[in-house]
């Protein structure tokens, strides 16, 4: 394998506490290595900025909703095909584009690693299908269990053990790396045209409450001692005054602590907290909670959180929280897509258009990124922008512009038909803080491998770790003479490196690199209880049957990286 | 050859699957057994009348865009008097309105047809008609 | 000896049923008994075993006979075809796996092909209407654990999906379903009394071909608005007993077929009963499925919107993919004599399209890949037999919700025959030494 050096960079690793000085990056056999041999490749980094390759923690990119959300957008590929051209094969979408350009143009902006938001379990073979087609990144799957039969049924009893159980057993089945949760128990009411908006109101027939299923997941989650934390969706996503089912849920994390050998130190991830982060009663006096939310989130280690940020464009929403879909179809009057899952989750559908001349469109761009800037901690608070539900993306160059550029958010403000809410109804007018590379790196490398459990494998560039490098031409000795600049530097990185192969130079994909899929194979001791359980589920209730649930052959998971989690106690 | 004095008679031709054609395509198009299952019209009872044929006897089923001989078949899925049926296949695609009206789909079920008895003329088999029509070989 | 192999997926129709069971000899060449699956199924599972199968690859000679030649020289014909080509069809794709139907897309971005599936001539309006309006769905286990109001529009389960009703949708008993058949109400809408209409609590014996107006009927009915006297030939008294019936129940299924996809009201008959099902969720939970035809596709649809962007008929003769149906697809394509070769693979046009467009198949430069004889290799220049997919050889299929299943090999193919996907890298690898490595 080849061996590089990547000389005189402007190096930012949150790992190594590395806060921009002028650094040598050497890489030997995938891996990045103390010193360089003397064969090594020089890249000459001079007056650019080096970065670990970013780490997106939740986007909707392979699967069966991101397909239907193709088939159903034609209209999404308008004006956006690329054709074949050298190592590319043709691509084309904006807000879902095809798996090969959404391998290429991750990569572009320097992201090499991804974790798919949400996987059904029993459509796991597709998901794994589209993360087989995505070019050059590592990728791993959520699997839902937020409204599964089997953890409602089990957790209404308490009964931790056998949760933990089935829990490890789906992970394997489905080639899944963490535990998802969506809208607990309000997607299983979905099923009847009902919903849950808080974290008390029971699950009709298993009169379970989410409190008690996202409560009972964390107990799994950390019996097993998995990598990541709990992942969660929470109810009442996108209501008026829903913060308070927000901070209702992230009090579910009170005295639960982290156990695992991976480094991870939450016990909750609350995901596109911009969507929960909402005040007033209805659209007229809707503003932001954001301070309230994230004065919680500062105060409480044992929690992670991602942004959401929106863009401000024509994109497409679709998550596993069927009944949001509905009602925001019933508001837009867009077409709506939906599909309910036997025994485990539904996903649902809908186009969405961020309108800057619609007030609370502009409210909600403000509350993602005072989210962001009123974080303490950037190792704990990720930018994401749920793709596509709040924005495609390849708008992440932008949300970082706006991030690190107070004169670049003005500029969108002054920019807004009803700046005047804006301002009232949010605090983003007050603040001035610049998000600095450093603590860029933290919000999109760094933070986001600790959180995942990758944190001695990725997200930083500590001899050792895989060497997924980026390269962006960005001098940090210059002072930046217009925001665009920001957005440019980080839409096309000047070079980048996937598990030591060169993918990118000057923008393009130059190799297609040997992309993993990262799933978390958990050992539990043998629990008959619960393969008796599976067995039954499946003769009497599931429409496959379970060999063919099971069997998850290796042309879709042709280049697997499984970690080891021992939990047999 | 005698010669019957036999009504034409109208009717709207729809074309579909039937459980027959389907064993039949799995156990091979150049076989009897499809020509059988799909080279046949489906009438109700009082269209057959009206026709002035026996059951299972060949007819020839006309339409704007091309004409073909069938059996003559009773529906087993009636009464439909006015509708008839021919299962999906070569001998129904040589009559059906193939225009798709720019949807891409032919328009395989509505089509106005004329019958008469051809009590002498052949039905031909599956892959034999296909290329009898297209010049092959 | 013998030994059963259990778990089996059924590759013929939509349905995809995969419990299976097939007595296969020990030594794993011979397939002895099929037990499960429908007559349909179970024809083709034994007659992949007929002594009178063509092993190898034929070329049509101008005297009407055809000459074996090997599968290298069957590479290098439909290769160079394809090389050669301007604006070649790759059409068929439904009955073969994902894995060979990504092949093929590779193939069809190098030659810069038309590329395009059997719903074309099947759900391909309903693809149109899903583009339009959306559509509210479930999976099959949803039907058979919650629904209790099964609504059969414009198809016939009973010849078309045998074992859906046993499986899915009428008899089985759910979670919230005990009662099996008790439990549900089953309403079928057909201008015949159709075999699966015999089995009925209602059947509405539609005017053929006014599906829309009852469509929307019903969602005046659901509305308590004036209805005329009798609307598509049904009475109005029946059409609100009929949303009376659907509103009263607690989760709701229209399944829908060719009536309503082929009739000439075509996509719009699909969107306006996805309207009335959307409608429906006003008063309770409904859905509404597509009775998929072949048993994957669906998946062909998956595989080119994940790695094309659109689901059918795909247009990349310009190096990008565009869509049109109606301009890029293949009935209207042939048609007008716009294609200059053609290839067909897991389908049969020359029995399913209309004789004006099998016409020009003929004519063309074409290439067959079908295990079987049938007219489609009947007009074609050259016919490749292949391993059956789902017997001789596995693969990933997708049901007609859309859930993916991994066919199972149950027997050996014969002695040197190729499977689909082995066939189709040959072919790229073949054309990319032609068009010059990228």
């Amino acid at each position: 394998m080849s061996e590089y050096v990547i000389k005189n960079g402007h190096v930012f690793d949150p790992v190594q506490g590395i806060k921009g000085d002028k650094a040598d990056v050497a890489i030997k056999d995938g891996k990045i290595v103390t010193n360089a041999g003397p064969g090594a490749k020089v890249i000459d980094a001079t007056g650019k900025t080096v970065m670990a390759g970013a780490v997106e923690i939740h986007a909707h990119i392979a699967g069966p909703k991101v397909n239907l959300g193709r088939i159903y957008r034609p209209e999404d590929k308008l004006f956006t095909c690329t054709p074949t051209r050298g190592m590319e094969r043709m691509g084309g979408g904006n807000s879902i584009p095809t798996t090969f350009k959404t391998g290429y143009e991750y990569a572009k902006m320097g992201y090499t690693t991804a974790m798919e938001a949400a996987m059904p379990p029993l459509f796991s073979r597709h998901v794994h299908e589209e993360i087989r087609d995505t070019p050059i990144i590592d990728e791993g799957a959520f699997p839902v269990f937020g409204n599964n039969w089997f953890v409602m049924e089990y957790l209404k009893n308490h009964e931790i053990e056998n949760t933990a159980a089935y829990c490890a057993w789906l992970l394997r089945a489905t080639k899944g790396y963490a535990i998802k949760v969506v809208n607990p128990g309000g997607t299983e009411a979905w099923a009847w045209g009902l919903n849950c908006l808080s974290i008390n109101d029971p699950v009709p027939y298993f009169d379970i409450t989410p409190a008690e299923i996202v409560k009972g997941l964390i107990e799994a989650n950390e019996y097993l001692g998995l990598p990541h934390s709990m992942h969660i969706h929470p109810n009442n996503l996108g209501n008026p005054g829903n913060y308070t089912t927000t901070l209702d849920t992230l009090k579910l994390a009170e005295g639960f602590q982290a156990k695992n050998k991976f480094g991870r130190e939450q016990v909750m991830h609350l995901t596109h907290t911009q969507f929960h982060s909402y005040g007033g009663t209805n659209w007229g006096d809707f503003e932001s909670k954001a301070k309230e939310v994230m004065d919680y989130v500062n105060a409480n280690k044992n929690i992670t959180v991602d942004t959401g940020n929106v863009t401000l464009d024509e994109t497409t929403t679709m998550t596993a929280d069927g009944p949001f879909e509905h009602h925001l179809t019933e508001l837009n009057h867009l077409k709506w897509a939906n599909c309910d899952v036997e025994l485990e989750t539904c996903a649902g559908i809908v186009p969405y258009i961020y309108s800057p001349s619609i007030s609370v469109c502009a409210i909600q761009w403000a509350i993602g990124l005072e989210l962001a800037l009123m974080a303490k901690d950037p190792m704990r608070c990720f930018i994401t922008t749920d793709h596509p539900n709040a924005g495609p993306f390849t708008r992440y160059p932008r949300v970082m512009k706006w991030l690190m550029s107070a004169k670049a958010r003005e500029a969108q403000i002054n920019a807004f038909k009803h700046k005047d809410k804006v301002l009232s109804q949010t605090s983003l007018g007050t603040l001035d803080r610049e998000i600095s590379l450093y603590e860029l790196a933290q919000m999109t490398r760094a933070g986001p491998a600790k959180s995942l459990g990758l944190a001695s494998i990725c997200g930083g560039l500590k001899p050792g770790m895989d060497a997924d490098i980026a390269i962006y031409n960005i001098n940090p000795d210059m002072p930046i003479a217009n925001p665009e600049d920001i957005e440019k530097a980080f839409t096309r990185a000047a070079c980048v490196f996937k598990s030591g192969v060169e993918v990118v130079r000057d923008g393009e994909i130059v190799s297609n690199g040997h992309k993993r899929t990262l799933w978390v194979n958990a050992k539990v001791k043998e629990n008959p209880q619960v393969m008796r359980d599976i067995n039954e589920k499946f003769l009497k209730y599931y429409s496959v049957t379970q060999a063919n649930y099971e069997a998850l052959g290796h042309h879709f998971v042709p280049n697997p990286y499984a970690i080891e989690v021992d939990a047999v106690q | 050859m005698e010669e019957y004095t036999v009504a034409t008679i109208q009717v709207n031709l729809i074309s579909g699957r039937s459980i027959q054609q389907g064993v039949a395509i799995e156990g091979g198009k150049e076989k009897p057994a499809y020509r059988t299952a799909a080279g046949i019209i489906e009438l109700d009872p009082s269209d057959l009348k009206k026709l002035g044929a026996w059951k299972s006897t060949n007819v020839r089923v006309t339409s704007d865009y091309g004409n073909v001989v069938v059996k003559a078949i009773e529906t087993t899925q009636g009464p439909h008097p006015g509708l008839a049926f021919i299962p999906m296949g070569p001998w129904a695609n040589t009559i059906i309105n193939p225009n798709t009206y720019s949807t891409g789909m032919p328009t395989f079920k509505g089509t106005p047809v004329k019958v008469d008895v051809a009590i002498n003329e052949p039905v031909l088999l599956g892959i034999e008609l296909v290329q009898k029509s297209c010049g092959v070989k | 000896m013998t030994k059963t192999v259990t778990d089996v997926i059924c590759p013929f129709c939509g349905t995809l049923c995969d419990d299976l069971e097939v007595v296969v000899s020990d030594d794993g060449k011979q397939l002895l008994e099929v037990y499960n699956a429908c007559v349909i199924g179970t024809e083709k599972f034994l007659h992949s075993q007929s002594k009178d199968r063509v092993t190898r690859p034929r070329l049509h000679q101008p005297d009407g006979t055809w000459k074996e030649i090997s599968y290298d020289d069957a590479v290098e014909y439909t290769a160079q075809m394809l090389a050669k080509a301007k604006k070649p069809l790759m059409y068929g794709w439904s009955s073969t796996n994902c894995e060979a139907q990504s092949v093929g897309n590779e193939i069809a971005e190098m030659a810069r092909a038309c590329c395009d599936n059997t719903a074309a001539v099947c759900h391909g309006t309903t693809l149109i209407a899903v583009q339009d309006i959306g559509i509210p769905s479930c999976t099959l286990g949803e039907i058979k654990n919650r629904a209790d109001r099964i609504i059969f529009w414009g198809c016939n389960p009973a010849h078309a999906h045998p074992r859906h009703m046993s499986r899915y949708s009428i008899f089985p008993r759910g979670f919230f379903t005990g009662k099996g058949q008790m439990s549900r109400k089953m309403v079928v809408v057909d201008p015949r009394v159709t075999d699966t209409a015999k089995m009925a609590d209602v059947h509405l014996q539609i005017e053929q071909g006014r599906d829309y107006e009852l469509l929307n009927a019903l969602r005046v009915a659901l509305n308590n608005e004036w209805l005329p006297d009798v609307v598509a030939g049904i009475p109005k008294e029946k059409i609100r007993e009929v949303a009376d019936m659907m509103k009263s129940g607690r989760f709701g299924i229209i399944f829908f077929g060719m009536g309503v996809t082929q009739s000439l009201s075509k996509n719009h008959n699909i969107d306006e009963a996805i309207a009335l099902t959307k409608h429906l969720n006003e008063f309770t939970k409904f859905s509404i499925m597509p009775m998929r035809g072949h048993y994957n596709v669906t998946g062909s649809g998956e595989v080119f919107a994940w790695q094309f962007g659109f689901p059918y008929s795909v247009d990349l003769t310009r190096g990008f993919a565009r869509y049109n149906p109606g301009d890029t697809s293949s009935v209207d394509l042939l048609i007008r004599g716009e294609l200059d070769a053609m290839f067909t693979i897991g389908s049969d046009p020359g029995a399913h399209f209309p004789i004006s467009a099998v016409k020009h198949i003929a004519n063309l430069p074409s290439v067959c890949i079908d295990p079987h004889l049938t007219p489609t290799s009947g007009v074609s220049k050259l016919h490749v037999p292949v391993a059956f997919n789902g017997v001789e050889t596995g693969g990933n299929c997708y049901r007609m919700d859309n859930v993916p299943i991994d066919c199972r090999k149950v027997v050996e193919p014969p002695e040197g025959m190729l499977t689909d996907e082995q066939f189709l890298i040959k072919v790229r690898d073949r054309l990319k030494q032609l068009k010059g490595a990228a």
